[in-house]
């Protein structure tokens, strides 16, 4: 076990690594004038220009320069919006727990909603529900989420009226943002009605948000099932006798988990991805839309490390649900 | 031992049948997969004639038709059979005019991605040591990028616009090839057929593309026919953000943009863009599955 | 009244056209009695015993006119009370151990399991049974064992795992489906004498399905040879194998590596098992048989006493009163 953790550790350094090298290219391969780009303005005067040039070291050979902005990094300098002048750190931490809330209210809904479609469907293989199941699965999957974001918005907040169209809060609350959750700091505040208005404007986009996890959640769960179900530790299982359920719950549930571990663990590159889209329909104040804007408007700072940013969560939280399969899987919790 | 006398030897090949038709069989039994490959046919018709299917010029105005509903709701026109949008333009000629660009862009995305991407797999598997690992370094580190982020990146530096799309695309879709091919490549390496190949003088070239490749295609094909379906939608994400294909131009998530505005008054602009593209992913992703399905000896009955 | 009986069993995968796997089959056990089952792969030796302990699944379909265990008719059993039976009093031992324990428990759990359901134990009780179980089939160190992943057993530990749990329910009959053909050589051995040394001390009626037939002559009581899904001749053993009256038997005994020593070729048979496409409509042997007549590739025999044995051929060999 351990020897898999320093693996993955050891993994962890050149990717990041590369990441950095990524962002760097990324922003050196925009067409036009350096400086415009870094600093949004254009400047004219030749003397300021220069100025400019030198002060952001664009003098010296790329790699050097690759070398300056690792080391700004490692500092905790990520640059400042070119629209705000606030940190671009600031920008991201302050906007960050919406998004995390939104997706984790995604995956959880994905999650449990994934595995009991899945698992059912597994065991009442080629019946309605099955069939059901992976049709509206193969749906959510196929479907463009924005699209399907607008759709549940004209019915459910136009049409009937149950659900709030944008943004996480009622304009009447003033909630203090003390956790950046939404949800905990109304129940912090002292606010009636707060905590359930909250809750109302979640509900719409965690559906839309996680629609295609739950699709994928489901399939997969299914699959490995039904895998599962084919192998011959489970006739074994059967020959001594056990009740079905408990072969099915016991014995196969068990393994068919591990590999949807993964699977969910994955799902959060999609969430994210999805944040984007998700957040830019609802109105929801979070990093994915915050970048959209970045690029509409040129602010390049915060278009080259919120990518970053984002880039270091979607590999952290991989080697997280790298290292929780090791320790589900016995063969490599019991390796030297 | 009495010597055995010599029975009647029946051709077992006449009792068989051939692989397309034992491929055909699988796959039509898949009811949604030929649904799907039904559906794709008429996409496809539509993209091919679309000057002369639409009833409309798709760009062409109509001023005093504005926000007209379709045919069969009050207020609508038999002309404009799906309504017109927010500009008087026609919907129905506008989507068949959208099928083209999507199944453009799919297409040339997933040549763009899927050449290079063998190549790169090919080339992983078989140099195990050095290359390999180099090669899947880089495939990793875009793949920790989620594939959306990594596509509006890309069309962020290189500017919005058709091709770029197209480029962006077919870069997030690589890695996925180049892994596929890989694994496949180091499963079927191992097998006994490829050592014999090996002693039988077999060079490099050969190996790679006449003994390894084709017995790893089925995945390949599969995967194909789904990035086929993701490009469609990350094309219509992109247009969606406005970082992709850009107005007029009626490409269907671009379309949805602008739609985004008349919610209340005119749901066919949202509804019917966004029909299409589920629908032709949908049909593109049945026939993946079937394909699969059929593909796939595991799944094949032993009885 | 036999131990095991059936009559007629016929196993299919799909529909009344399907060509079945299992062909009237009859057989029966004694208690306490060692019965072969020889084929080559494919023959169904296995699909008859699953069929038996109810492990066959949709798309299969198993009919019979008779499937009598201890005096249940197992066709006619509900589901719990079949799972009553089966792990207790009929037990099974599966031919790959590697696969066939569950990679997510422990050993001990997986056979406190059985225990537990069909002995009501429980507790400390179970435990202790389990580590006795795991000292029978002859495991070191069995205390310790207990809290072991299967993955950190070899393949003879695991058999004999799985042997321990098969026994555990204390049964009547324990179908071993080629337990020792995935193991090594060295430990095929071992594992045999300890199979035949608990039969011996439980007096369990034991079938054993297997290819190697040296094993057969040297352990069992009587042998049933399959052939594509039908038993083509049943007797006991050292009669059998001196004077086999079907043409298959003797081939398969004259395959023996042993018999052909000093020979250039291996004596076979030409040709291979019937498949899907190609059934004769006759004797299921007819394209192959050294002996075959113009009826043999019209009709069908039967089953049918022989003078040594019962035996499926309308001109068996060997027919002279012993």
């Amino acid at each position: 076990m351990f020897s898999f953790i320093a693996r993955r550790l050891g993994l962890l350094i050149p990717t990041f690594f590369g990441i950095t090298l990524l962002t760097f290219a990324l922003i050196r391969m925009i067409p036009g004038d350096p400086v415009e780009v870094m600093m949004g303005e254009r400047r004219v005067d030749p003397e300021m220009h220069a100025q400019a040039m030198e002060r952001l070291g664009l003098n010296k050979p790329l790699y050097a320069q690759y070398l300056d902005y690792v080391g700004k990094l490692a500092q905790g300098d990520l640059g400042e919006s070119l629209r705000t002048r606030e940190s671009v750190w600031t920008e991201f931490s302050s906007l960050f727990p919406a998004t995390l809330e939104l997706s984790m209210a995604a995956l959880l809904f994905a999650g449990i909603l994934g595995l009991l479609a899945g698992v059912i469907a597994a065991l009442k293989r080629g019946s309605l529900f099955d069939h059901g199941v992976m049709g509206v699965s193969l749906a959510g999957y196929s479907m463009p989420i924005f699209w399907w974001g607008l759709i549940l918005i004209m019915f459910f907040s136009v049409s009937l009226g149950w659900t709030p169209v944008s943004g996480r809060i009622d304009l009447l609350y003033d909630i203090e943002p003390r956790t950046g959750f939404m949800l905990i700091d109304t129940l912090l505040a002292d606010e009636p009605g707060a905590f359930l208005d909250a809750l109302h404007h979640l509900i719409l986009p965690a559906i839309v948000l996680g629609t295609i996890p739950l699709a994928v959640i489901a399939r997969m769960t299914r699959s490995s099932m039904l895998e599962v179900l084919r192998e011959d530790y489970i006739r074994t299982a059967k020959a001594k006798g056990l009740s079905p359920s408990r072969v099915v719950f016991v014995h196969g549930l068990r393994n068919a988990l591990i590999p949807v571990l993964t699977v969910v663990g994955l799902q959060v590159g999609t969430l994210l991805a999805g944040a984007v889209l998700t957040e830019t329909i609802f109105s929801w104040p979070g990093i994915g839309k915050w970048l959209i804007e970045a690029i509409g408007a040129r602010d390049y700072p915060v278009v080259q490390n919120g990518i970053l940013l984002i880039a270091c969560l979607v590999i952290l939280v991989n080697f997280v649900v790298d290292i929780l399969y090791g320790f589900a899987n016995p063969r490599i919790r019991h390796q030297r | 031992m009495s010597t055995p006398t010599t029975s009647v030897a029946v051709d077992q090949s006449l009792l068989y049948p051939s692989p397309y038709k034992e491929f055909w069989q699988a796959f039509s039994r898949n009811k949604g997969a030929v649904a799907g490959l039904l559906f794709m046919v008429l996409v496809v018709f539509c993209a091919i004639f679309a000057p002369w299917v639409a009833p409309h010029d798709p760009s062409e105005q109509y001023r005093d038709f504005l926000l007209t509903p379709p045919a069969w709701l009050e207020g609508g026109q038999i002309q404009f059979l799906l309504g017109t949008d927010e500009l008087g333009r026609d919907l129905l000629s506008r989507l068949i005019q959208g099928s083209r660009l999507s199944l453009l862009i799919g297409l040339s995305s997933v040549v763009m991605s899927l050449i290079p991407g063998i190549l790169l797999g090919l080339f992983a598997g078989f140099f195990p040591r050095i290359l390999g690992p180099t090669i899947m370094r880089l495939m990793d580190i875009m793949l920790a990028l989620p594939s959306l982020l990594l596509a509006v990146a890309i069309v962020a530096i290189l500017g919005p616009g058709l091709i770029n799309t197209v480029i962006a695309i077919a870069i997030v879709s690589l890695p996925s090839y180049v892994r596929l091919t890989r694994a496949a490549v180091m499963g079927e390496l191992n097998r006994d057929y490829v050592t014999a190949a090996r002693l039988a003088g077999a060079g490099l070239p050969r190996l790679m593309f006449i003994t390894v490749l084709p017995n790893c295609m089925a995945p390949l094909i599969v995967q194909a026919t789904l990035s086929f379906s993701s490009a469609i939608l990350d094309a219509a994400a992109l247009g969606f953000l406005g970082l992709g294909v850009q107005p007029p131009t009626p490409e269907w998530g671009t379309m949805l943009a602008s739609a985004r505005d008349y919610i209340e008054r005119a749901w066919w602009v949202v509804s019917l863009p966004g029909l299409t593209i589920l629908l032709s992913v949908l049909a593109i992703n049945l026939m993946g599955d079937g394909l699969r399905d059929a593909l796939d000896p595991k799944l094949k009955n032993a009885a | 009244m036999s131990l095991l009986e059936i009559k007629n069993l016929n196993v299919r995968f799909g529909d009344a056209t399907a060509v079945p796997v299992v062909d009237g089959l009859d057989l029966s056990v004694e208690k306490g009695e060692v019965l072969a089952i020889v084929g080559e792969s494919g023959s169904g030796k296995s699909v008859t015993m699953m069929a038996l302990m109810g492990l066959i699944e949709h798309p299969g379909i198993v009919t019979a006119d008779a499937l009598n265990f201890d005096g249940n008719n197992m066709l006619k059993l509900s589901n719990r009370q079949r799972r009553q039976i089966i792990g207790k009093d009929l037990a099974m031992v599966f031919q790959d151990p590697m696969t066939a324990l569950n990679p997510s428990y422990t050993v001990g759990f997986q056979i406190e399991e059985v225990l537990r359901l069909h002995l009501k134990m429980s507790g400390k009780a179970a435990r202790k049974r389990a580590i006795e179980l795991l000292e029978k089939v002859e495991i070191p160190g069995a205390a310790s064992r207990m809290d072991a992943y299967p993955h950190q057993l070899s393949g003879g530990m695991s058999q004999r795992v799985a042997i321990a749990m098969a026994i555990a329910g204390e049964p009547k009959l324990l179908i071993a489906d080629e337990p020792t053909t995935a193991l090594d050589v060295t430990i095929q051995a071992q594992i045999m004498d300890l199979l035949l040394a608990l039969q011996k001390e439980q007096n369990m009626g034991l079938v054993l399905i297997t290819h190697d037939l040296a094993v057969v002559a040297e352990t069992a009581q009587r042998v049933c040879v399959m052939y594509a899904g039908q038993a083509v001749e049943v007797g006991k053993v050292p009669e059998l194998f001196d004077i086999p009256a079907h043409p298959y038997s003797e081939a398969l005994l004259a395959a023996i590596p042993e018999h052909s020593m000093g020979a250039e070729r291996l004596a076979t048979l030409p040709g291979i098992v019937p498949g899907r496409y190609d059934r004769p409509q006759g004797c299921l042997l007819s394209p192959r048989c050294p002996y075959v007549r113009d009826n043999c590739r019209q009709e069908r025999p039967a089953l049918d006493p022989k003078t040594n044995s019962l035996a499926r051929c309308f001109y068996p060999l060997n027919q002279e009163v012993a």
